[in-house]
């Protein structure tokens, strides 16, 4: 870490800023493999999850639907809307991402998270460097976090089988997303979103096919981009 | 425990992973034909995570019983969770308070 950020290459840099993020995600995917394997997925699924979607999110809510016996639409509908944020992503890095073949596209595209994008961002920004270069950054970062979201949430599909229901585990999962709700309210507008969602899951509850949380974020969307508008 | 059948589990996380995939993918392939997000979907898309989470976490503590009940452990525990998650804004102290407060409570209860 005390190197002058010069000797490193664009991969190693992009590795190490991200590092000290790494430490609070592994508690996170942990925490995503026990609950994948309390809901009852048996131990390739729960694992297979962290592979195929790499969205720590999405895949508590999912799990959490599972466990609930929720109707499959809605299951893949709150996935998707909790990840839709990954095509404003998406719109931000592509000018750095031009260039690219295909390929590299496909996959730079896959490893794409809320993290490497935000200190992908800021590098774009203040270091001026090659597009290929910008890319090697942003790998360095994306698989750093890779690696520590397979690892951590295999750990906790190995651990999951072991842990008693009396631990109440399945709870780690709304403070998860507690830990990370507050930093996303940032202004008005997230304010009226979050607090109209809240209030407004509360009366959903019994709603059919656990339809409950896709109306409620509906209307916390509703609510903050008219109540925002000067 | 899930009634989902395992050939289920796996048509949800391949639905969900390659609609995943796509949405990542979105812009970074189509760049050249679309410039710029409408200022409207930029403005929701923004807003996403702070709705859904909400929309998630309440629920979970105000009917951890089933129906709506704030005495629960649960709900005193989500809580003093939410004190830590506002204050700190880190995800450890969070699930540590969150889960010591819990146990706690079940075991003086």
């Amino acid at each position: 870490m005390n190197q002058p950020s010069a000797s490193r290459s664009p991969f190693q840099a992009g590795f190490f800023d991200i590092a000290p993020i790494l430490v609070g995600v592994f508690p996170f995917g942990l925490i995503a493999g026990i609950a994948a394997v309390e809901v009852g997925l048996d131990s390739i699924q729960a694992y297979a999850a962290s592979l195929i979607l790499f969205a720590g999110a999405a895949q508590l809510a999912m799990i959490d639907l599972i466990g609930r016996d929720a109707a499959p639409i809605v299951i893949v509908a709150t996935a998707l809307v909790i990840n839709a944020r990954m095509a404003m992503y998406s719109a931000a890095l592509a000018p750095a991402f031009r260039e690219l073949s295909p390929l590299r596209k496909a996959y730079g595209s896959y490893v794409i998270t809320d993290q490497s994008f935000a200190v992908s961002i800021v590098r774009f920004d203040r270091v001026d460097e090659t597009l290929p270069q910008r890319f090697s950054y942003y790998m360095g970062a994306s698989l750093g976090l890779w690696v520590t979201w397979q690892i951590s949430s295999l750990a906790g599909v190995i651990i999951g089988s072991g842990v008693p229901e009396e631990w109440s585990l399945d709870f780690a999962i709304p403070l998860v997303f507690m830990a990370l709700l507050f930093p996303a309210i940032k202004d008005r507008a997230s304010t009226i979103a979050a607090v109209a969602a809240a209030t407004s899951a509360v009366a959903f509850v019994s709603l059919p096919l656990n339809l409950g949380l896709l109306a409620a974020s509906g209307l916390g969307l509703v609510a903050g981009v008219v109540w925002s508008r000067e | 425990m899930t009634t989902h059948s395992p050939t289920v589990i796996w048509i949800l996380l391949g639905v969900a992973g390659f609609g995943t995939w796509l949405l990542r993918l979105s812009f970074i392939a189509l760049l050249g034909r679309v410039t710029a997000i409408p200022e409207l979907v930029m403005r929701i898309l923004r807003l996403i995570p702070a709705a859904v989470l909400a929309a998630i976490v309440t629920p979970s503590i105000t009917h951890a019983s089933g129906s709506f009940d704030l005495g629960t452990d649960r709900f005193v525990a989500g809580i003093i969770a939410g004190l830590v998650a506002w204050r700190t804004k880190n995800v450890l102290a969070t699930i540590g308070a969150g889960m010591g407060v819990l146990w706690l409570l079940q075991a003086v209860g």
